[in-house]
């Protein structure tokens, strides 16, 4: 006993971390330093910030940004927003949960090609949806949910909603029922209650897959270029980078680009987890009951 | 807070599917009295308490606060409009909010002026001695803590009726006595109409001007808790109150004298005299005058207490054998089995220490020893 507790003591421990930081280095430290080292790099090996001017000097790259973000953000904010009702309304459990889980999380498992792909002929102008919606007489002539913004949106939501509403359905059923009782006891109707009680401890819930689903969000690429115009009004970031690389053949302009997306993603992260802290300080404060 | 002068619970019943967990639940109590529903778990005493509130709603039964129907199965008052007051067992602050903002939860909702909430959160927090711990969020305080600062919540709103649901089941042992004697304390000062629940009887006895006890979802018996001490209704309430010594016999003879009901009853472990001053009109007396003539077996239940070590007076004495010897500081629980009757066992206590195998007389005083007759369920008649 005393043997395992000085190998333990004397940095034994250590060598337990090793394969995890084996792989956080191989896997993650050193892509993501060198995706770093080359955006500030020409392809001659010299140093420099030409990549991240040439980015932000060509307005067409630098549009990117903002349809990204037109994205992702609406996109965000509606699963969320969405998911935050839903998961109050399923927090004791309703009839048919797990019929309705299954659904939910199906578009997860089967990728993003698969749903999109089937969304270009289910929503296409001679799809399942159109000729429905023209037999019951809502629209004359087909509507375009594909190949522009809509199709991009609906794709994205998609795949991000299951997430945001999973993570935030566990969040609100671990939340004690007997403040719900409480707040009700001590005057306030539900409304009150959700908005003085149980909002606010769902909050770093929000918060989290507010982020989650953020970033997966701005890195859409399957989604644009399956179902929107990638070329044209849903040229989105990842497809700047991917141009770069790929079609340019500058992996240095396109590193510059990732870099770029990981900064706008960290930044919105920041705002989000500000706006976390402001709403709930008991949260870390932690204490024997 | 609107006066009013009785609260009555009207044959309130609340069924789940097929479970009834409150059954024809009838119950009058005046303002400023503090009533205890007492029971073992699964009684349905929390599940009642929830009716009353509103939480749960009833099957069916009414509630009536005066002549103010709140509660008739159909139209009920939703619990926020009540003015009621709940402190559960796990306390249920809201951690978000620091202690201040908890007590002035309410106060917020009804819309009070600031300084007004300021003055009544402190004066409150002063009231379960609290104060400058209005900054502090709930999990930066211990469990006691957190349960005074649950009922400052509750009292600042001056609530018609205040309910406590196990409020001391949380805490140790220690912290319990304390907070008990806090509650009484509050409770002799604010006059706060209240309904506690709880299993433990000591708590029970201790704050309870009525005390309601609860089994299987029934009343089975509502009085002062000097009454149900000394005087329960039926074999159940007699056990949860502690008169362990229930032997089963038949009564042998059964006679008048002085008022009172002598009667020979022959158990497994010899013959038992008791004098029972069941009144002429108590049920109890003619439950057991008709066990008698029909033969039916009785039980008794007598108090470890009432039994002492050494033959008394009279018939109760018996020999009993040692086999389990507890300590207990002022006295020694002892468990015995009675000699040549293995299966009867003898709870008693004792001042003078008794070893573990040792023989030793013990007896009991005819007027301590109850009789009832044993409920229809008992005898397996009526219930699969």
């Amino acid at each position: 006993m005393n043997a395992a507790k000085d190998w333990t003591n004397k940095g034994g421990a250590l060598v337990l971390l090793v394969p995890a930081l084996v792989f956080i280095v191989l896997l993650f430290l050193y892509p993501f330093a060198y995706g770093l080292y080359m955006s500030l790099t020409k392809a001659d090996g010299t140093l420099s910030l030409a990549n991240y001017a040439r980015f932000f000097q060509d307005a067409r790259d630098l549009r990117t940004i903002g349809v990204t973000l037109g994205i992702a953000v609406p996109v965000t904010l509606l699963a969320v927003g969405l998911a935050v009702p839903l998961s109050y309304h399923m927090r004791r459990g309703v009839p048919g949960e797990r019929l309705i889980s299954f659904f939910l999380i199906v578009p997860v498992t089967l990728g993003t090609v698969l749903i999109s792909e089937g969304m270009l002929t289910f929503m296409g102008p001679n799809g399942w949806l159109n000729q429905l919606i023209m037999v019951l007489g809502l629209s004359q002539t087909p509507i375009r949910f594909t190949h522009n913004y809509a199709g991009v949106a609906i794709s994205v939501g998609l795949q991000g909603f299951p997430y945001a509403f999973l993570m935030l359905l566990g969040y609100v059923s671990g939340i004690n029922p007997d403040l719900e009782k409480a707040s009700q006891m001590l005057g306030a109707n539900k409304w009150q209650t959700f908005w003085k009680v149980l909002f606010p401890l769902m909050v770093p819930g929000i918060a989290i897959s507010f982020c989650l689903n953020f970033v997966m969000a701005f890195s859409v690429f399957p989604s644009a270029v399956l179902l929107g115009q990638p070329s044209g009004p849903q040229r989105v970031i990842a497809y700047a980078a991917y141009q770069w690389a790929f079609e340019k053949f500058n992996f240095n302009a396109a590193a510059a680009i990732s870099m770029i997306m990981a900064a706008i993603e960290l930044f919105v992260i920041a705002i989000v987890l500000a706006w976390r802290s402001k709403m709930y300080k008991g949260a870390s404060i932690v204490g024997k009951g | 807070m609107r006066d009013f002068k009785c609260i009555s619970v009207r044959r309130m019943t609340k069924q789940f599917g097929e479970k009834v967990a409150v059954d024809n639940f009838s119950l009058e109590f005046g303002k400023e009295e503090f009533v205890t529903f007492l029971g073992p778990s699964g009684c349905g005493k929390s599940t009642a308490l929830n009716c009353i509130t509103g939480l749960i709603p009833i099957t069916s039964g009414e509630i009536f606060i005066d002549d103010e129907c709140i509660d008739d199965a159909h139209k009920s008052v939703p619990p926020e409009k009540r003015e009621f007051g709940m402190v559960f067992q796990n306390y249920a602050l809201f951690p978000h909010l620091t202690v201040g903002e908890n007590v002035a939860f309410g106060l917020k909702l009804r819309k009070l002026g600031r300084a007004e909430v300021k003055q009544k959160v402190d004066e409150a927090l002063r009231l379960v001695h609290l104060e400058g711990y209005g900054s502090k969020f709930p999990a930066q305080m211990s469990g006691g803590e957190q349960q005074r600062v649950a009922i400052a919540r509750c009292i600042v709103l001056e609530p018609r009726l205040l309910l406590l649901d196990e409020p001391l089941s949380n805490l140790d042992a220690k912290l319990r006595v304390e907070l008990r004697y806090e509650l009484k304390t509050l409770h002799e000062r604010l006059k706060v109409t209240t309904i506690y629940v709880t299993h433990d009887q000591t708590e029970a006895l201790a704050l309870s001007d009525k005390i309601v006890v609860l089994r299987l979802g029934k009343i089975q018996q509502v009085g002062t808790p000097e009454k149900i001490f000394s005087d329960p209704a039926n074999p159940f309430v007699a056990d949860f109150v502690g008169y362990k010594n229930a032997w089963e016999g038949r009564i042998e003879s059964l006679e008048e004298k002085g008022g009172a009901l002598c009667a020979r009853v022959r158990t497994k472990g010899g013959l038992l005299e008791a004098r029972l001053s069941y009144s002429e009109n108590d049920t109890r007396r003619a439950s057991i005058v008709a066990a008698f003539k029909a033969g039916l077996p009785v039980t008794t239940a007598i108090r470890p207490e009432d039994i002492v070590a050494g033959a008394g007076s009279g018939n109760n004495v018996f020999h009993c054998v040692a086999d389990l010897v507890e300590y207990q500081g002022h006295s020694n629980s002892i468990s015995a089995c009675i000699k040549g009757c293995e299966e009867s066992r003898v709870d008693l206590r004792s001042v003078s220490s008794v070893s573990f195998g040792e023989s030793f007389e013990a007896s009991v005083d005819p007027d301590k020893v109850l009789l009832f007759a044993l409920p229809p369920e008992a005898l397996g008649v009526g219930v699969p």
